[in-house]
């Protein structure tokens, strides 16, 4: 076996998550900033960065998150960008130019896949991203890979002046396996903006050579990646040989421990002529790969012929046991899976009430994403769509656009404070200036944290991802400012009555309106309280970062429009 | 040991089981072994089931347990005993929420504690080892309940072995 991947027996080993060891090798990557937007499996990535005393923030969203990074990178940092699959995707109109102005600097985007989606609305394989945006990718197996392979990744940006993508996937991110700390990268130089207009402004005149630049660029990437110790060739059996990448590569082992094997490490663009001559080294070439065929398309299309796998493999995570039937060829229907107890609300969460609510005035419910999607589940059923984050805001108004009128007045839109502050933002906007004429009634379940993702802190919690005190976007007072004519702020948990019969009249009422339910998530309230409680007393003692700043925020959202000062 | 050991842990969202599939890890890499660990995590606040496969060796593969080649089980929860059991080989072992009396636990939250004290005993792994994983794990007013715990586990175990 080739070098790369296994730590030394000897040499001091923690044993790290894959997002753990990501944040281990940014620190000794040197990378100035992280930011990105909570999701499962990336969401440790950052949380874990900041406990190591690395500079991390969570942005409103992953679009402005990789525009953030972007602009640190313009400027020469290092920095990493986080996100779970269906992230890139929002952050994917940036992400697309960004391979033409290149960065100055380093940035490695995180893309963390959910295959099987175990916490996810889909199974999408960004290996795709890939290909269609034209950005170099690597793909790590275990977390020392995590670790190599980010110091790798971000060494490769800085040298190639490319933003590279690291694609990981649940088990990578969340499995616990050996590491060693390595050597990082030497210091990085210090930030200093250099002008370069047609580098970076990509009006058609400098797009256009920078896209020829752009394919110049990975034409040299795809010559490094066929010496890369990043793909491994494991010498064994010439009647089988298996081509895999990621976590699989671990299950091929231990599935047909004596068969050759060639782990992709550089995902994109392929060690096309390694490639060849592996296949070319055994007599049956098989690619085993989770998700998608992106491998044995790209194989095939450079006139390489391998087997695929079968298109029930497609769906799903893989394991030893699936690999095992793909080297056998195996389509027999799988054994069930173990029977799992789905999750529900806490039997204290303050989203009850609300449901209850919804559930007994017979509402059509657009939902969005979060714990609250939980109210789908009985006793309330009481969700009728739910498709992306943000989605909710957009869809309520469709429904209301078309329905007949007796029904569309039964139509809500249902969305948490994170993902209205994500993405449901631009649903308001469109709310005002589209209006159905029967009005819109918008909820906000505002708990005060991204609870779905672990309780992370977001602008309308007013505290940093560290938890200190910052600016406070305001929920109501945007909406104020939007020019909606009902909002509200209620406790559905203290006046469960009192929600009741508000919604009943905004529902009747044909406005735009809003209404903001507030109340802690049960898991949370206690460290919100202790938040508050620290950065009051450091407010006190006079810390000039967090100070009244929260005051300033709230209030400059509202005086312009209507007056009113800070009614938050 | 060159055979590679695979422990399960199952139970529900709160109920500990992470926590004990992480000192078990823990404890296994303090005693030399490769170790890997794999779960499915993110919703289980919400009382839903949760498993974690703890593996460990000379040299560990895949970090996920392949069904039925699950040495041993713990299960924190009555009700996830028999649907988890097709993890076993054959000849595995299960330590359920009552292998332990719980009038002996000071605290029931140490029910994850006292379920490894118990498969302690069957491991290739040093008292003192599993005792700095506890340690490690907990914040410190937590520790002689969970060490106390831990022992009442292992002595359980040992007199169950006894014929
Ligand atoms: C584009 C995208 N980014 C991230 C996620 C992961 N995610 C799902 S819901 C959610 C936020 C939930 O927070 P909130 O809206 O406050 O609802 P809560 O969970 O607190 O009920 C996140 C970050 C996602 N599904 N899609
Ligand atoms: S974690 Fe919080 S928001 Fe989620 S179900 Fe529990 S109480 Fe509700």
């Amino acid at each position: 076996m080739e070098a790369g991947g296994q730590a030394a027996k000897s040499a001091p080993r923690q044993l790290l998550s894959g997002d753990e060891a990501v944040a281990l090798a940014a620190l000794d990557a040197g990378v100035a900033l992280g930011t990105g937007y909570p999701g499962t499996p990336s969401t440790e990535i950052l949380e874990s960065f900041d406990a190591l005393g690395g500079r991390a923030q969570w942005a409103p969203n992953e679009k402005v998150a990789l525009e953030v990074g972007l602009g640190a990178a313009f400027a020469g940092a290092r920095v990493l960008v986080t996100m779970k699959h269906v992230g890139v995707n929002v952050a994917a109109d940036p992400l697309f130019t960004a391979a033409y102005t290149g960065v100055s600097g380093a940035l490695v985007l995180i893309s963390a896949d959910d295959p099987g989606m175990a916490s996810s609305q889909n199974e999408q394989d960004n290996r795709r991203y890939a290909v269609a945006a034209g950005l170099p990718m690597l793909e790590p197996s275990d977390s020392q890979d995590a670790y190599d392979f980010l110091v790798a990744a971000m060494a490769l940006s800085e040298r190639v002046k490319l933003p590279v993508m690291m694609r990981m996937t649940t088990r990578v991110c969340h499995s616990k396996t050996l590491v060693e700390r390595r050597g990082g990268l030497p210091p990085a130089k210090a930030p200093t903006y250099e002008r370069d207009i047609p580098a970076r402004v990509m009006v058609p005149g400098y797009a256009r050579p920078a896209h020829r630049k752009l394919r110049t660029r990975l034409a040299e990437v795809q010559k490094e990646h066929e010496r890369s110790p990043l793909n491994l060739w494991k010498k064994g059996d010439p009647k089988l040989g298996i081509v895999t990448h990621g976590i699989t590569w671990e299950h091929v082992q231990e599935a047909a421990p004596g068969a050759s094997a060639f782990r992709v490490g550089t995902s994109w663009p392929l060690p096309v002529e390694r490639l060849r001559q592996f296949a070319a080294s055994v007599e049956r070439c098989l690619v085993v790969e989770e998700g998608d065929p992106v491998l044995v398309e790209q194989l095939r299309a450079a006139g390489i012929p391998v087997e695929g796998k079968p298109e029930m493999y497609r769906f799903g995570e893989l394991s030893v046991e699936r690999v095992k039937r793909i080297v056998a060829g195996d389509t027999s229907p799988e054994p069930p899976p173990l029977k799992a107890t789905p999750p529900r609300l806490c039997d204290a969460c303050p989203y009850h009430p609300v449901y209850d609510t919804l559930r007994r005035l017979d509402c059509i419910v657009a939902g969005d994403i979060g714990c609250y999607t939980l109210g789908v589940m009985e006793p309330y059923r009481a969700m009728d769509t739910c498709v992306a984050m943000g989605a909710s805001m957009g869809v309520g108004l469709g429904l209301r656009h078309v329905l007949p009128e007796a029904q569309a007045r039964r139509v809500v839109s249902i969305i948490g404070d994170s993902t209205f502050v994500h993405s449901g933002i631009n649903g308001m906007v469109e709310m005002v200036y589209n209006p159905p004429s029967t009005g819109h009634v918008v909820i906000v379940l505002d708990n005060g944290t991204t609870a779905m993702t672990g309780q992370q802190e977001h602008p309308g919690t007013g505290r940093t991802l560290d938890h200190d005190a910052t600016g406070k976007f305001s929920i109501e007072g945007f909406a104020r400012a939007c020019g909606l004519q009902a909002v509200d702020v209620v406790d559905p948990v203290a006046d469960p009555g009192g929600f009741e019969a508000l919604l009943k009249q905004r529902l009747a009422g044909g406005q735009l309106s809003l209404i903001v339910a507030r109340r802690p998530c049960i898991l949370a309230a206690a460290d919100i309280r202790k938040f508050e409680k620290v950065n009051a007393e450091k407010a006190a003692a006079g810390c000039r970062t967090c100070g009244a700043s929260d005051e300033v925020a709230i209030s400059s959202g509202l005086t312009v429009l209507d007056g009113r000062k800070g009614k938050a | 040991m060159s055979r590679v050991v695979n422990v399960v842990v199952a139970g529900l969202g709160g109920q500990g089981a992470i926590k004990a599939s992480d000192i078990l890890a823990d404890a296994a890499c303090r005693a030399g072994h490769d170790v890997k660990k794999a779960e499915i995590h993110g919703m289980s606040q919400r009382g839903g089931s949760v498993t974690s496969d703890v593996r460990f060796g000379e040299k560990v593969l895949s970090p996920m347990v392949p069904r039925g080649e699950a040495d041993f089980l713990v299960v924190l929860d009555p009700d996830q005993v028999e649907v988890n059991r097709p993890v076993l080989r054959d000849g595995g072992l299960v330590f359920g929420p009552d292998f332990v009396d719980e009038k002996t636990l000071t605290n029931r939250k140490s029910l994850n504690v006292a379920l490894l004290g118990a498969l302690s005993h069957h491991l290739d792994i040093p008292e003192a080892s599993w005792l700095e994983a506890v340690r490690a794990a907990l914040p410190e007013r937590l520790h002689d309940v969970n060490e106390k715990a831990f022992r009442v586990g292992r002595a359980t175990a040992a007199r169950a072995a006894k014929p």
